[in-house]
């Protein structure tokens, strides 16, 4: 898969994908959108851009959770036609995005049966590019090798359960550590898949996941500090791909507050200048926001090559980030709370 | 993943390994001498290599063409869907494209042209070397031009497409960026140009006949 045979199979969905890159939400129009009085006003301001008349069947008072819902549901259109139009091994790919997504609906799920809602108040709450069939019974059981006997051996989830299956009740603690055992499967199938296509999208995708092993590795420790969790069980949580395996894992085991955690970052560059261009004042960046500025930085990156699987990855991650700036600006105007409206992250 | 040179790979270990088992052979076997290039170079017919210079040339110019209309078309399509101001803009991609498949028309008919045919049983003794070793020459001049020509214009294929498909994607981006694209495509497309005068040179000396 190179430049000679790339645009057989992929030149028209790397054309398109492109096209919808172009159409993200530029700085000018986030200019725009921060001046809004109103709901009603922000609809207008998106129709002048890629969004269009997507709100206009909605009725007249608008809520924020509407307007989050109608920008997703143009993310998984768009996704859904290029899935559909994709062969292997852009089409694996593809599928490998959404498995994120099928984790943290089948998280939701759980935990919203443990916590006694009913399943069809559950699925509107779902992502849709996560969503797979079966996925009402998975209120059915009360442990994890029921569920995974039951439901979750048939979704292409199901090599990911092998280390966290057990016998015992699934309750608040252990969801926690079954997403993360999950996720941290996930990505290193998806690490590993993706050294198998060719060399371009491999070093991009090895650069963006290694960030996104690290990025957790260093969210798990700090979220950590002060719950039940114990530092053997911190150290089975982190992925084992990124720039912080296996010297930075184990250093990050042993921390013990903020500060610690902060020290261990400062042996890597780019994490050393997150650190300490963060804070907890409230004019300052928090750590989080670091993380999806650094993301966005490399997600824009991905643009510069062609011939490679990365501008799909890098694509949904970007409509994400414009997903949660537009619902950022909209709840700061719902609430006309002006002072940190513009908290945005800014990407092109 | 199997590349797409894979059965290349395969049918020319298969020809290595034969050629060694039959020298093995035939050195075991005190039958050096059947090894012999210089009657294989004398008696395989001009008209060989002459016909396989025209076909390879003909067929490697399209593949190259081919190759590149592929890479650029698709691009085209794909960048259209949302910037539909450069579909027409960009067919000229398509069209630096095409002209590489026109050179290997243009040298085939004039390979083929130079072609005609002889008779060794009417040349007499006295000229019988002269009118030999002007026939081979005519042979192996056309069997490179045809291989020049070819091979020139499916690298510049190749290349015109892939350059191709970058303006298509930057127009579609940014309109100002396909004029300086642009100036690279032609570059691409004049090694395909070096390759149709090479191949020319070759071609003009070659005299097959009687005469």
């Amino acid at each position: 898969m190179n430049s000679l045979n790339f645009n057989i199979d992929f030149g028209y969905l790397e054309g398109l994908v492109r096209g919808f890159k172009s159409g993200i939400v530029k700085q000018a129009d986030y200019l725009n959108l921060m001046q809004c009085e109103t709901l009603d006003d922000l609809k207008l301001h998106l129709q002048s851009t890629d969004y269009g008349n997507f709100l206009s069947n909605e009725p007249s008072p608008l809520q924020v959770s509407i307007i989050d819902d109608k920008i997703r549901e143009k993310l998984v259109i768009e996704f859904e036609h290029m899935r559909t139009q994709s062969v292997v091994p852009l089409s694996t790919f593809l599928d490998y995005i959404t498995y994120g997504y099928m984790i943290d609906n089948i998280v939701l799920l759980i935990t919203g049966t443990l916590h006694q809602h009913t399943i069809s108040e559950l699925i509107p709450k779902c992502h849709p590019l996560g969503s797979f069939e079966q996925m009402e019974a998975l209120s059915i059981a009360s442990t994890l090798l029921e569920l995974y006997n039951a439901v979750l051996v048939d979704t292409p989830l199901a090599p990911y359960f092998i280390d966290c299956i057990s016998e015992q009740d699934i309750d608040e603690l252990n969801i926690e550590i079954i997403r993360n055992t999950l996720y941290r499967a996930y990505l290193e199938d998806f690490y590993k898949f993706c050294q198998t296509l060719g060399s371009t999208t491999a070093d991009y995708m090895s650069e963006v996941l290694a960030f996104e092993a690290d990025r957790r590795a260093i969210t798990i420790t700090i979220n950590s500090f002060g719950t039940e969790l114990t530092k053997d069980d911190r150290a089975t949580l982190f992925p084992r791909c990124g720039k912080l395996f296996p010297e930075g894992h184990s250093a990050l085991v042993r921390a013990d507050d903020y500060e610690h955690v902060r020290a261990v970052a400062e042996f890597y560059s780019e994490y050393r200048i997150l650190f300490e261009e963060s804070g907890n004042n409230p004019t300052e960046k928090t750590l989080e926001d670091k993380f999806f500025e650094h993301e966005v930085m490399l997600m824009k990156k991905a643009f510069l090559e062609q011939f490679h699987f990365g501008i799909f990855y890098a694509y949904v991650k970007l409509k994400e980030q414009e997903n949660r700036n537009i619902v950022w600006i909209a709840e700061c105007v719902a609430q006309r709370h002006q002072t940190r409206i513009d908290g945005y992250i800014p990407i092109f | 993943m199997a590349s797409v040179l894979t059965p290349v790979y395969i049918v020319l270990t298969m020809a290595l390994a034969a050629f060694l088992i039959l020298s093995f052979y035939y050195t075991l076997t005190d039958q050096g001498y059947r090894y012999n290039i210089g009657w294989l170079l004398q008696d395989t017919s001009p008209y060989m290599w002459a016909n396989l210079g025209i076909g390879l040339g003909i067929s490697l110019s399209v593949v190259g063409a081919a190759w590149g209309i592929f890479t650029t078309g698709s691009s085209i399509l794909g960048g259209g869907v949302k910037a539909p101001r450069i579909r027409t803009k960009n067919l000229v991609s398509i069209i630096f494209c095409e002209a590489v498949a026109i050179y290997g028309i243009i040298m085939a008919i004039v390979i083929s042209n130079q072609e005609t045919v002889f008779n060794p049983q009417k040349w007499s003794e006295a000229e019988r070397y002269q009118l030999s070793s002007q026939n081979h020459h005519a042979g192996y001049s056309m069997f490179g031009a045809g291989l020049t020509v070819g091979f020139s214009n499916l690298f510049c294929g190749i290349c015109v497409g892939i350059v191709g498909s970058g303006a298509a994607l930057a127009d579609a981006q940014n309109s100002s960026l396909f004029v300086k694209i642009l100036i690279v495509e032609i570059f691409g497309s004049a090694i395909g140009l070096f390759g149709v005068i090479i191949s020319i040179l070759q071609v003009t000396h070659a005299k097959m006949g009687d005469k």
